[in-house]
């Protein structure tokens, strides 16, 4: 296996062409990961038993409110949880070799050549002292030394042209740019080295309504052009209705239902997803305004039985005391509540 | 009848250098009524940059126009002092876009309606002004006992923002500047937020103007709707037409951009022309990036009446009959 990474950072691919699906079978596999942050207060479970595969070019939207983990899993699959926060089990495979037994050296240049992850605000994160091109120059020689000036130059610039912006923008500073235009930066960034697997944080979450649609038009486009899978997270529905093909709801740090997206916009399972569903505001739906009752809990009391259980409309008694696992039900979906229990 | 509020050509420039001295044209000859008895939701929609959060400054003093004046209930705010100032200060509130910059993280969050009802002498006793604070956060859907006492970082960003709302009703305004209430808030609670800033105006006959760039929440909130594009109106009118129906060409690109959660309901195919950096001042601010553009363009369009609550600032309707822009006003429904 590691001598599959130490050749994946030197493909032949010079960048953004179509490339050829390795093996069948999802690109991305992950399996039980946890992840617990020993706070002052007590442990809390920020990732509890999250399991689910991706195929490549496969758009999932993460979806949940702030605080249910969603974060905490983009940063355990390139694992950079930091203290004190700790991945305490559960594996990331990505095309074939699990990140989570790489030693730090491998998995710094897996980070980016094999999974990108594009953070919340990364617009932001742009060195202001440095030319965009020189940053595009640092991430490419940092996995790939050999490689000459003239060729990493040329592969910065098909990244920039990919996401739609000229290539004059390799000589200018952040501060020249709008933040739709930085976004896009920071896009070109993330697929520099054509990852297999692409994690987008919140990526619009500052942006306007048109820019914004720009910007998923763009990752769009540059995620069919290197066939790769994207994760966006993001707590935007509507957005998620028009850009992802499955949806995974998170809820306190488990996934409590994986569908696809037209399933989970016209039959949604788990009751929290229902209310999820019928809290959005639609053109013919004017003027009607319903919330999800109560507050999200918090990680370090959480609620025992089903974490949902105190704001679900359709509770049980037994849902206070015992714990749903997740259930596969026949058509694939994925839903971790009791309501479903035997139909798998 | 009187007007509560009246902008009369109200322009804001802003300008740095001194030699060579750039200026830009934030608002440009803004005009709008709201009338006293008439409590009303008005949005005015627009993306970065369009002019949105320069209006809610002007509005509520922070800075002064350019050009054109403000009246406040007669009075130009310009010109307000002392006692009229003071009352100016507590009839207009604001509920500003980010819920974690407003407090003093030093305080317990009662420190945020505590001093209003100090500065504004709101209340007889402590026990009364204890009462008023919880039956402030009760209309909010909030329970007093889980706010009271507590500090900002114990508390959700939903649950800040509706401490925010909470801290308007106390002061019962007349008036309610809202900069992107919900932007920040988790989805879920978007809802929750916007049912109260409605009852607030249905229950307590405040005005509110709602400033965003999420046409969805406009439409679901507001009556009316003004779309503003590098300062200038676009179009405007009753947010049902102006929403699905749009006539200028930068609303229908705006409508076109909406996320609607329905899948049969996709994002429009039509190409989006990248924003020019500074453009030309004159004519109609949307020409450089308008796929209808015309020659006539490079003269300042005026407004078009559509019909009697609806009119486009673009010359696609030149036929239709023009309305004074300081007219605007007659026909936004209340």
């Amino acid at each position: 296996m590691n001598e599959m990474l130490a050749t994946a950072p030197a493909r032949p691919s010079a960048g953004l062409g179509p490339r050829h699906a390795a093996s069948d079978g999802p690109i991305l596999r992950v399996s039980n990961l946890e992840v617990t942050y020993y706070t002052d207060s007590g442990r809390a479970k920020a990732l509890d038993d999250v399991s689910f595969t991706l195929n490549s070019g496969e758009k999932l939207g993460m979806v949940g409110e702030s605080g249910s983990g969603k974060s905490t899993l983009a940063l355990a699959m390139m694992r950079m949880i930091k203290a004190p926060g700790r991945i305490e089990g559960g594996s990331v495979v990505v095309g074939g070799g699990d990140l989570m037994t790489l030693g730090a050296e491998d998995m710094r240049k897996a980070r980016l050549s094999r999974i990108a992850y594009i953070p919340q605000g990364a617009m932001n994160s742009l060195n202001p002292v440095m030319r965009i091109g020189a940053q595009m120059i640092d991430a490419v020689k940092s996995h790939l030394p050999r490689e000459g000036r003239a060729a990493i130059e040329a592969r910065c610039k098909r990244a920039l042209q990919s996401v739609d912006l000229d290539a004059g923008v390799f000589r200018m500073y952040a501060h020249e740019l709008s933040g739709g235009m930085k976004q896009r930066v920071c896009i070109a960034i993330g697929i520099l080295l054509d990852p297999h697997v692409i994690i987008a944080d919140e990526p619009t979450s500052a942006l306007d309504v048109v820019t914004q649609r720009q910007v998923m038009e763009t990752i769009d486009n540059v995620q069919k052009a290197i066939n790769a899978a994207v994760i966006l997270i993001g707590h935007d529905m509507g957005l998620m209705a028009q850009f992802v093909d499955k949806v995974a709801v998170m809820y306190a740090g488990r996934l409590v239902e994986v569908s696809t997206v037209r399933e989970m916009f016209t039959d949604p399972k788990h009751p929290y997803s229902r209310a999820l569903i019928s809290s959005l505001p639609s053109l013919g739906n004017k003027g009607v305004f319903q919330g999800i009752p109560g507050l999200a809990p918090s990680l370090l009391r959480l609620p025992s039985g089903c974490a949902f259980h105190p704001r679900c409309e359709s509770a049980m008694p037994h849902c206070s005391t015992i714990r749903p696992q997740q259930q596969v039900l026949p058509g694939g979906r994925r839903v971790t509540c009791h309501l479903y229990d035997g139909e798998a | 009848m009187a007007d509560l509020l009246r902008l009369e050509n109200v322009s804001k420039v802003y300008s740095h250098g001194i030699i060579n001295a750039h200026s830009t044209i934030a608002l440009r000859n803004f005009s709008l009524t709201l009338k006293e008895d008439e409590p009303t939701i008005l949005t005015v929609a627009g993306e970065s940059g369009s002019g949105k959060t320069t209006l809610a400054m002007l509005l509520l003093g922070f800075i002064t126009a350019s050009a054109g004046q403000i009246i406040y209930r007669g009075k130009n705010i310009a010109s307000l002092h002392g006692a009229e100032k003071m009352a100016y200060r507590r009839e207009v509130q604001a509920v500003f876009q980010d819920p974690f910059a407003v407090f003093n993280p030093f305080y317990p969050v009662d420190h945020l309606l505590t001093v209003p009802i100090k500065r504004f002498g709101l209340a007889k006793s402590k026990a009364d002004a204890r009462n008023k604070m919880e039956e402030a956060l009760t209309a909010v859907g909030l329970r007093p006992e889980d706010i009271l006492g507590r500090f900002p970082h114990q508390l959700s960003g939903g649950q800040r923002q509706r401490i925010n709302v909470a801290r308007a009703l106390l002061l019962k305004p007349r008036l309610l500047i809202a900069d992107e209430p919900v932007s920040m808030v988790d989805a879920s609670l978007r809802a929750t937020i916007l049912e109260t800033l409605r009852n607030l105006q249905r229950d307590h006959g405040v005005s509110i103007i709602y400033i965003t760039h999420d046409l969805t929440t406009a439409y679901h909130i507001a009556k009316s709707i003004i779309v503003l594009y590098r300062g200038s109106v676009m179009e405007a009118g009753d947010v049902d037409r102006v929403i699905t129906d749009p006539q200028h060409p930068y609303t229908q690109l705006l409508v076109d951009s909406i996320p609607w959660p329905n899948l049969d309901q996709r994002w429009g195919a039509q190409p989006i022309k990248a924003r020019e950096a500074g453009g030309s001042s004159d004519g109609c601010r949307f020409r450089s990036r308008c796929p209808m553009a015309m020659e006539i363009c490079k003269e300042d369009p005026p407004l078009f009446r559509i019909d009697e609550r609806h009119a486009a600032s673009c010359f696609l309707h030149e036929k239709r009959p023009e309305i004074a822009k300081a007219a605007l006003s007659e026909l936004l429904p209340v």
